[in-house]
Parts: structure tokens; C-alpha cells; sequence
């Protein structure tokens, strides 16, 4: 237990960057994430092989991690939601030019300019891609600070693996929130696999190019296949859930992030009352844990969604459920957290109108 | 019999696509043989733009990284400051580095980035079909400004590099032309020091080359050459704006 | 067992400090605990405040809707919160600051001069501590040892003179709820 240490969100993730690998951060000031920037900018001054920046602009921010990912750098930007939104023109570059890069984005209120309170509304972005073009982006969405730690080591790795983007969603109470976590230890960088793809100058080998262009249309085609073969491995790789009093459960939440707490507590609350319910928590949004979902069907009669959103996820599952279950959803969108109180009157009243 | 005239070595050995009379083509050769000359061609990196040089990497026999519209500073300033010890180099057009990359290009300079740009300006959108360009003159043609470009409506052509020499972490800004034999040889001078400003670890360092485009602009090679002479060093002036350095 | 405090008062008073010394105590006995500090512009103008959770138990929600304890060290936070705490929990006040009490008669108050106590022992700033001793004897959510514990991990680094003159101040807000039970 010596080796906890208690730490809001955005510098848990920081620190476990840090650990993984990091050694490239550009960013630019938005709330409810400030504390990340100014936590790498703090370490960063301290370490001779690491490199902070606060851009002007949060696309320059995501330009210069392109850059420093081509260069081979572990790289990261962070920022909320308006922020991220405009990081969206640099992460389809990242997937097109297979870049290995990873963005946080702790969600608030929205859209527009919306408020820094905690919400869920950036769900579609993340998971559909986010830019324009055919791609996807892994997103991982954490719920405690010591699975944000966890993650921001789990991001880097799947990054460089995939050569891909990653995304860590989390939302702006998680960023804030202090729990005690505890570090794996610092990855030490000469053991990470070598990049045999990046440009750093041509000595001894020909000169290489990263690009995104691919004007034949039959080699833009490849690149797409490509990437859909790369995203169909990752498919079948890396979906992951918790599966809380699942096994005897009649009727599961599904939710995601701080929604997913909210809704565990829940499920304690409706669980004291004798009904069978339990939480389904998808840990990977994309690619969804479909399979695992749809699974339950075996034995769960129907599905309530919670999200701190009008109802985005909700589609993800019910494409996993594929119609053969009831799936009702609920949602406080617009920076309101809802109670586990609230939710369990919610959660018990779906169980008890017995629909099928 | 004595060899003369090669091809440097930082040039593939491909074709050029830009048109008859463009600048493009003679800017790469200067690029190319300043490379050559400094001995830097296995540890040079360049950011191509979008634009009429975005196939760029197709001519420069140096690592290449893409860079979206614009974004080229951004993208050389992540990679420079992972790679202290390469040479970044960046080649945008006008529209590219003065329009949608006015901020970063502005950042970086003001930062002081140890980056190297290459500004090619033809007062035009080429690649896109002869749009207004941030660089378009007063009454000139372009296909959104018919008439030609109209202040009131169109604003007035933007003099980023003299913005750029405002920028205290700028060290070297020069403005040249490949309109005639002289300002190649001059050209080729200032891409020169803007590396090795670099090499010195100076500061930002920029050469705005004024290129002719005798496609969009509807005129001979060699009508157009004469209007980079004649006509816009009026309004785009030949000079070191900075030199730090 | 799932404790829900909500500490609140002006810029100065080092309101976050308590929670955040409660939260690490809370973490030193192994439980599970959350420190979910007000953020952004709801603490532009000098307040202050933040809601600790210590559970046997993971912790659903970090936000308290009905805290079990509110600790207000001025009156304008007594104000906001006083309709919230859970009934039968408890309202600790800086009676220093504070002369009313809350119109409810389902709580329990607790009053504690915290200025005067702090200024009699000869740190003024240690207000925070002296409130906290007292919390912790009345709530009993940890123990003494771990609040001891907690301010030398909180404090590491600092002078010794500092560390001393807060595990002084709690024990003074102890021995101030002792004296008047």
C-alpha cells in the first residue's frame, strides 16, 4: 500500500505517460485539462530528452505531434472537447500517414463553447473517427485513476504497435478527481521496439517519406485496405469490458467513463432490493465490446444505457444486440452527474415493467 | 571530356511536373544543391506543403514528412525539437504558409524554431486552378476575383515575411526571385544562409522566392517573368528584411 | 461504510488542504477514497471547496448530493450547504465567522472557534487543522494516527516546524471537542 500516491486524473495521466514513454507533449490551455500541460511542462523541464511546447493553436499542437511522432518520439497532445474538435484535421493525418500518437481528450459540455463541467457528448467524434476520411481511432475510456494510469501505458504500446492513434476519453470530474494510484514502473525506452519507418535523416539507408497523399485512386484504395485489415485485427485484439454481477443479472446497464461509477452504484443500491441487475462497462469504445454484450443475451432480458449524453453509445449497443433485446436508455447530458441514487430509481423501475 | 553540369544528388532522377516557365522546378535544383554543398543530405528532413509542390518528396532525395495545408511549421517544429541535431526545412506556397498557415508559421518563427522555410510565392492558388491567393496584387486577375482584386472586397495583399522579421525569434528573412539569371544565382545565396542559420543554431529562417506562374496567370514564360520584374517586386520588394544571423 | 464531507469556505483558510489531508488518511487505512476538488469558474471570487468520499467500498460517485458532514468555514458556505447534509448527519461551523445556525432541526451542529483556537496557539493559518482534529473526533471516519500520518506525507519536504505546528493544531481541535463533550 506504500506505493499509492493520491493524484487528480490529469496528473495521474501525465505521470504515467511519463512512464510509458513520453517524451513529446504540445498542447494549449483548455479547461477542465490544464493541470496535464502544466504537469509535463513541470517534469519535462526537468529531463534532458523531453520536449514541451504550448503551441498557439490546438492544431498546431496536433501538428507538432505529427512531427514529432515521424521523428519517432513517444508523442501527446491533450485537451477537452472544443479543443479537440479542432485536433480532428491532424488525427485523420495521424491514421492516414500510420503515425503513432496519443490525445486526451477529458470531455465537458457541449457543443459549442458549452461549459467545463464533466459530460459524455464526444462519443461519436472519438469512436467514428472523428475527421473526415475512412478511419477509426482506439479510444479507451478509463474510469478510475488507477485504470487512467493503466491506460496511458496501454495507449502508447497499442500506438506504436498499431501505428495508429490513440485516444484516451475521459471527462473533466475525472481530471479533477484525486485517488490513489499506483505506478508501474518507468519503461525504460532502449527496450521499446525500433521504428524502422520513421525519417530522421537518410544516413546509410535510402530516403524515406511519410504521406497521406495517394492521388491513384487504386493506391489510396490499398492504403484504405490496408487500414481496414489493421482495424479489423484490432477488432479482434483488444475489445475489453468489466463485467459487474453480470452472471445472474436479468437486466444489465451498459455504461461508460464516470457514467459507469455512477451506475455501479446504482447497481448496488437496486441489487440490496433483490432485482438481478448488473453493469456491463465497456472499456474499449472503439473497437466496442460487442461480442461480450451480446453474450448476455443468453440470460439478460433487456438493456438500460446510461450516458452523460443524449444517447450516443446507445447505438453501439444495439448494433451488439442485434435486435434481440429490449435496449431503453437514459441520459443527463450538459455537465449534470447524475446521482447513483437517481439512476438506481431509474435502473429499478426498468427492471420492474416487465416488457417481454 | 570535363563534366560540367549533373544533377545534384538531393534530387531524384525524376521528371518534373510543374509547368513550362514555373519556378517550382529551378527553387527544387537551388534546394537540392544547397544540400549537396553543406553536406547534409543524410540528415535533412523536409516538410513538403499542400499545393503545387506537394509531390515534393517525389524530387527531394531527402526523408520526407507531409505536412496538412498549412501546418508545415507545426509539423517541422515537433520534428526539430525531437531531431536537435537534423536539419528541418520546410517548402510552402503562398497560400500555404501566409492564408491557413499564418499562425503556425508565425508561432514558429516567433519561437525561434531552428527550422528552415522556403516560401514560394506566385501571388496565386496554382494546384487548386488560379484562385486569390494572400499574396494576389491589387487588380489582379485571379478566378475569384473577376475584375481583379478588388481592396474593398478582396483585402490587400499580406507582406508576411516583413511580419515575420517583426518576430523577435526570427534571424535570417529574405525575399529573392527566379525570374531572371541574377536573382537564381542571388536565390541560391539566401537558401544558402537560411540552412546554415540553421546549422548555426541562429533562429527561424525564411527565403520568399517570387516564382512565376504562367499558367494561372494566363501569360508566356517569359510575359511572365517580366511581371515578376516589373510588376510585383513594386508591391513585394527584393531585400534581406532580417538578418540576425 | 461510505462517508460523504464537503469542506467549503473563502480562499486562505486552506480548505482544500483538509480534504486533501482527510483523502490521503483515508488512503494510509486502505480504503477507497475520492477528493474531487470545485474547479474552474465556480472558484473565481475566492471560494473554495471540496467534497472527500472514504468507503469500504469502490467509490460510485466523488460528488456528495446529501454528505454526511459539512464543514463550513464561513457563513456563506454554511448558507449553500446547510440544506444538503444528509438528516441526521452533522454541521461543523467556524463559530469565529459564523453567529447563526442552520434552520434545521434534524442536524446535528457543531461549533468551533477555529480563528481563536488557531490564534491561541500561535499559528493563525493552522485554522484548517484545528477544524479538522475536530472532525475527525466527532466523525471518526480515520483515525488519529492516520491524520498524523497524512500531514507528514502531505507536508513532506517542509520544515519540520511546519509539520509540528499542524499535527499540533489537530490535536488542539481534538482536545477542544474532548473539553466540551
Amino acid at each position: 500500500m506504500s506505493g499509492k500516491t493520491l493524484m487528480r486524473g490529469t496528473h495521474v495521466l501525465g505521470e504515467a505517460a511519463i512512464r510509458a514513454g513520453c517524451r513529446a507533449y504540445f498542447g494549449y490551455p483548455i479547461t477542465p485539462q490544464n493541470e496535464l500541460p502544466e504537469y509535463m511542462a513541470s517534469k519535462f523541464a526537468k529531463m534532458d530528452d523531453a520536449v514541451f511546447v504550448q503551441a498557439e493553436s490546438e492544431i498546431a499542437s496536433i501538428n507538432m505531434v505529427i512531427g514529432a511522432a515521424a521523428a519517432g518520439a513517444r508523442a501527446m497532445t491533450s485537451s477537452s472537447s472544443p479543443g479537440i474538435s479542432l485536433k480532428q484535421e491532424g488525427i485523420s493525418y495521424l491514421a492516414a500517414m500510420e503515425l503513432p500518437a496519443v490525445i486526451v481528450n477529458m470531455m465537458r459540455g457541449g457543443p459549442g463553447l458549452g461549459n467545463i463541467a464533466p459530460a459524455q457528448g464526444d462519443y461519436f467524434q472519438a469512436t467514428r473517427g472523428g475527421g473526415h476520411g475512412d478511419y477509426r481511432v482506439i479510444t479507451l475510456a478509463p474510469a478510475y485513476g488507477q485504470e487512467i494510469a493503466d491506460m496511458a501505458r496501454q495507449a502508447f504500446d497499442l500506438a506504436d504497435h498499431y501505428k495508429t492513434p490513440v485516444m484516451i476519453l475521459g471527462d473533466g470530474m475525472m481530471g479533477q478527481m484525486m485517488e490513489p494510484v499506483e505506478f508501474p514502473d518507468p519503461v525504460d525506452l532502449a527496450t521499446l521496439p525500433r521504428k524502422e519507418w520513421i525519417v530522421n535523416g537518410s544516413k546509410g539507408r535510402a530516403s524515406r517519406t511519410i504521406l497521406s497523399l495517394w492521388l491513384d485512386p487504386p493506391k489510396e484504395e490499398e492504403l484504405n485496405w490496408r487500414l481496414a485489415r489493421k482495424y479489423e485485427m484490432i477488432s479482434e485484439d483488444i475489445p475489453d469490458q468489466e463485467m459487474y454481477l453480470t452472471d445472474d443479472a436479468e437486466f444489465v446497464i451498459v455504461a461508460y467513463g464516470t457514467a459507469a461509477r455512477i451506475a455501479k452504484g446504482a447497481v448496488h443500491r437496486v441489487r440490496e432490493s433483490g432485482m438481478k441487475v448488473g453493469l456491463y462497462r465497456p472499456k474499449t469504445l472503439w473497437p466496442y465490446p460487442s461480442k461480450a454484450l451480446k453474450g448476455l443475451c443468453e440470460h439478460v432480458r433487456e438493456f438500460l444505457v446510461f450516458e452523460m449524453s443524449m444517447g450516443q453509445m446507445v447505438e453501439d449497443v444495439r448494433l451488439a444486440i442485434e435486435g434481440q433485446r429490449k435496449v431503453s436508455f437514459y441520459g443527463r447530458p450538459g455537465g449534470v452527474v447524475s446521482t447513483p441514487e437517481e439512476v438506481a430509481a431509474i435502473l429499478s423501475s426498468a427492471y420492474n415493467s416487465k416488457t417481454n | 571530356m570535363k563534366k560540367i553540369f549533373s544533377r545534384p544528388e538531393s534530387l531524384k532522377d525524376n521528371p518534373f511536373h510543374y509547368c513550362p516557365g514555373c519556378g517550382h522546378s529551378i527553387i527544387h535544383r537551388l534546394v537540392s544543391e544547397v544540400i549537396d554543398e553543406l553536406g547534409i543530405k543524410d540528415r535533412t528532413i523536409g516538410v513538403p506543403p499542400a499545393g503545387c509542390a506537394v509531390l515534393a518528396y517525389n524530387y527531394f532525395d531527402v526523408d520526407m514528412c507531409e505536412a496538412p495545408h498549412g501546418r508545415a511549421a507545426a509539423v517541422a517544429t515537433g520534428m526539430k525539437r525531437i531531431l536537435k541535431d537534423r536539419v528541418v526545412f520546410t517548402y510552402q506556397g503562398d497560400g500555404d504558409i501566409a492564408a491557413i498557415g499564418t499562425a503556425e508559421t508565425i508561432h514558429a518563427a516567433n519561437r525561434g524554431e531552428r527550422i528552415t522555410a522556403i516560401f514560394v510565392n506566385n501571388a496565386v492558388y496554382g494546384m487548386t486552378g488560379g484562385q486569390m491567393a494572400p499574396t494576389t496584387l491589387v487588380g489582379q486577375e485571379s478566378t475569384t476575383t473577376p475584375g481583379g482584386r478588388l481592396p474593398v472586397r478582396d483585402g490587400y495583399p499580406l507582406d508576411l515575411s516583413a511580419m515575420l522579421g517583426l518576430a523577435a525569434g526570427s534571424a535570417y528573412i529574405e525575399r529573392t526571385t527566379v525570374s531572371n539569371p541574377k536573382g537564381i544565382m542571388r536565390t541560391k545565396k539566401a537558401i544558402k544562409k537560411a540552412f546554415e542559420t540553421q546549422l548555426e543554431d541562429k533562429g527561424f529562417a525564411l527565403v520568399e522566392i517570387l516564382s512565376p506562374c504562367p499558367t494561372n496567370w494566363k501569360m508566356s514564360p517569359k510575359d511572365a517573368a517580366r511581371w515578376v520584374d516589373e510588376t510585383m517586386t513594386k508591391i513585394f520588394p527584393l531585400k534581406v528584411i532580417k538578418d540576425v544571423a | 461504510m461510505s462517508l460523504k464531507i464537503i469542506f467549503s469556505g473563502f480562499g486562505g483558510q486552506g480548505v482544500l488542504m483538509m480534504g486533501y489531508v482527510l483523502a490521503v488518511a483515508g488512503m494510509k487505512e486502505d480504503k477507497h477514497v475520492t477528493f474531487l476538488p470545485a474547479y474552474g469558474a465556480e472558484v473565481r471570487g475566492g471560494t473554495a471547496n471540496c467534497t472527500v468520499v472514504v468507503s469500504d467500498e469502490e467509490i460510485a460517485s466523488p460528488i456528495a448530493s446529501s454528505p454526511e458532514f459539512v464543514v463550513a468555514m464561513n457563513y456563506p458556505s454554511m448558507i449553500k450547504y446547510q440544506n444538503m447534509v444528509k438528516s441526521g448527519g452533522t454541521m461543523f461551523l467556524n463559530s469565529d465567522l459564523i453567529t447563526e445556525v442552520p434552520a434545521r432541526e434534524d442536524i446535528n451542529v457543531i461549533k468551533v472557534p477555529a480563528n481563536t483556537l488557531a490564534h491561541e496557539m500561535g499559528s493563525d493559518r493552522s485554522l484548517n487543522m484545528v477544524m479538522l482534529g475536530a472532525v475527525r473526533e466527532i466523525t471518526d471516519i480515520v483515525s488519529g494516527k492516520s491524520i498524523s500520518l497524512a500531514i507528514e506525507t502531505v507536508l513532506e519536504g517542509k520544515k519540520q516546524k511546519l509539520v509540528d505546528m499542524n499535527q499540533k493544531a489537530v490535536t488542539v481541535g481534538v482536545d477542544f471537542i474532548l473539553g466540551s463533550k
